[in-house]
């Protein structure tokens, strides 16, 4: 079994092939950087060259810092994914820990019922929500967002999570609960550290679509003072003319608070996956 | 006085009947021991006593308080169980000070029964580490510490020893039986290995699909089974069971004798075949054919037996068990 991890032609072509798929996955990122810092016809004359002395330009940032509340845009997207995932993270463990733990009435139908809006795309109710969201004189605020984005990233939340949790040890938390532990102490401090690994791949799951989701805002908060960066990079892209250095550079800097969430959770990940296989 | 009192207790888990009509009575100070076949209900049975599942009928009596409606924490009980179960992310100190913690104790208190517990099982060394950083003989220590510092008026144990190896086990069951003896707390432990049951215990429960086979001390069951299923379930190698119909002519009975009641014998009631020999140094086991029966012989000291021979194998009278088809004693 171990034969093939140590077997150097095996590693190498391992290793080949994921740096293959690295490069592929990364090429867009890059063209995007390099070309954010290119002048206008540089962009269009060798899209994949280098800036240089000639071609470099800061000239698309400096037009996204002077345009719109870009730093606004950018709290408001943040403070968005941010609430997003804490309560997907928070609903969706309390909702599994319910379903794996406790034998009630209905449970299997609860848990197929939650688990049914995998399937169906949020995106088909956005009539309903935008009427509800006006009845609820919520448009035009975070919350709107975030109510929907929680919505939306529970269904699978649920539905990994309480895999998980069915895992756990049931003598540790029997231990616990001797010992005189509440249940929300067996939730808190027994059970969610267990299952973290699989919390922050539900985290990277839901965190990069609401990051980059344009519909919901422009549809429920296209308010200046709410819009998300992702609208807000939308005022660069017009009809006639788009301003390519700007949308690049605003990608560009889009990118960054997303790879350092990613960086936090994947550590997560990693740790999980190994501690398991270490043991 | 009694410690413990189970009352035609039941349990179903929706339409699988696990426990059915138990009633047990445990004094203060006794070493009770559960045994029976793998999933015949001795864990759901000391789940239903330190209430981490309800019992569905039936009354629970600890010390002279019925318990039914009384939390695990509350009801005087601490258990020990088969995976340890130990808080991954407190050192040992804190494994085993949390319940004393959340009773309120006071904080010199707490330390005493810590370090109480901690000299009892040699763990001091180990009171800052963390269950990772521990063996599995150890951390069940801290396991069986953990229990210890609660000072319960009845201690429960689910499969303790089944996963430490064969040296460490003994050792451990031998600690157990010497913390018995220093407490003199009364001790419900559940297993499946006869050998601890045989040696810890008091007295035996021995269960069937959830029923009471039968209540004794362990000499009680061994001399005396009620039925066929206890006398196969004690004793090891199990008891021989044959138509008593190829000794006496005509007996539809089944016949049960011990291994270790047989002996070579050159006129004896059985002639076999021999199929197997297991040569131990101090006792040889025989195992032969009768008839289309397996039969185990344990005769004591080194004997010269080869598999395909034919032997002739003896046995006292008194030493023969009889049972009815249906398995009751007769
Ligand atoms: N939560 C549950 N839901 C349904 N059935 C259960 C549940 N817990 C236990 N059972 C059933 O109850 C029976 C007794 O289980 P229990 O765990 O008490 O057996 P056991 O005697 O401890 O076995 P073992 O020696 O293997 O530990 C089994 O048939 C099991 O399938
Ligand atoms: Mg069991």
């Amino acid at each position: 079994m171990n034969q093939a991890r140590t077997n150097p032609l095996n590693t190498a072509a391992m290793h080949g092939a994921l740096i293959l798929y690295t490069l592929i996955a990364l090429f867009p990122v890059f063209v995007i950087l390099i070309n954010s810092f290119k002048t206008r016809k540089a962009i269009f004359r060798e899209p994949l060259a280098m800036p240089d002395a000639d071609s470099f330009s800061m000239i698309g940032y400096q037009t996204v810092m002077k345009q719109g509340d870009f730093f606004l845009y950018f709290q408001n997207s943040m403070i968005v994914t941010v609430a997003s995932l804490f309560f997907v993270l928070l609903f969706g463990a309390m909702a599994a820990f319910a379903l794996s733990e406790y034998r009630f009435k209905g449970n299997t139908l609860m848990g197929l019922y939650l688990a049914l809006g995998i399937m169906i795309p949020i995106r088909i109710g956005t009539v309903a929500i935008l009427e509800m969201m006006v009845a609820t004189g919520l448009v035009n605020s975070l919350w709107a967002l975030i109510l929907v984005y929680t919505a939306q990233g529970l269904p699978l939340a649920v539905f990994i999570l309480s895999e998980f949790m069915r895992q756990v040890s049931d003598d540790l938390k029997n231990a616990g609960r001797i010992d005189g532990l509440s249940e929300y102490t067996i939730f808190f401090k027994l059970v969610l550290p267990l299952v973290r690994p699989a919390m922050a791949t539900v985290a990277v799951f839901n965190m990069i679509p609401i990051w980059n989701d344009l519909w919901f805002p422009l549809i429920l908060a296209p308010a200046e003072e709410t819009k998300t960066l992702t609208l807000g990079s939308q005022v660069f892209i017009g009809q006639f003319v788009t301003d390519w250095n700007a949308v690049l550079s605003a990608l560009s800097m889009a990118i960054l608070p997303v790879l350092v969430l990613y960086v936090i959770f994947s550590r997560q990940l990693i740790r999980g996956i190994t501690s398991g296989a270490v043991k | 006085m009694t410690a413990l009192t189970l009352t035609n207790v039941n349990k179903s888990f929706g339409k699988v009947h696990v426990l059915k009509d138990i009633n047990i009575e445990i004094e203060e100070g006794e070493f009770v021991v559960f045994v029976g076949p793998s999933g015949c209900g001795k864990s759901t049975l000391l789940r239903v006593i330190a209430g981490l599942e309800d019992a569905s009928s039936g009354e629970i009596r600890i010390g002279d308080d019925v318990v039914n409606m009384t939390p695990p924490s509350k009801r005087g009980i601490a258990m020990v169980f088969q995976s340890y179960a130990l808080y991954p992310h407190l050192n040992v100190r804190k494994n085993m000070s949390l319940a004393l913690k959340q009773e309120k104790q006071p904080k010199d208190v707490i330390d005493a029964r810590v370090a109480e517990a901690s000299r009892m099982l040699n763990l001091e060394e180990y009171l800052d580490r963390f269950p990772s950083e521990l063996s599995g003989g150890q951390r069940q220590r801290v396991a069986i510490g953990r229990a210890i510092v609660r000072q319960p008026k009845i201690f429960l144990f689910d499969e303790p020893l089944s996963n430490l190896d064969a040296a460490l086990r003994m050792n451990t069951r031998i600690e157990i039986a010497g913390l018995h003896a220093q407490l003199g707390t009364s001790m419900v432990y559940v297993t499946h290995d006869q050998t601890e049951a045989m040696t810890l215990a008091d007295k035996i429960v021995v269960l069937r699909d959830g029923r009471v086979e039968q209540i004794g001390s362990p000499m009680e069951l061994y001399n005396n089974p009620a039925n066929q299923f206890v006398a196969g379930f004690l004793g090891s190698p199990a008891m021989n069971f044959f138509p008593a119909g190829l000794v006496t002519e005509g007996d539809d009975r089944t016949m049960g004798v011990r291994p270790e009641d047989l002996y070579l014998a050159d006129d004896g009631a059985l002639s076999v075949h021999v199929s197997h020999v297991e040569k131990l140094g101090g006792d040889t086991n025989v195992i032969a054919k009768l008839g289309d029966q397996q039969i185990t012989a344990r005769l004591f000291g080194q004997h010269d037996i080869a598999e395909g021979q034919s032997l002739s194998l003896g046995f006292d009278a008194d030493n023969a068990y009889f049972f009815s088809p249906e398995g009751a004693r007769i």
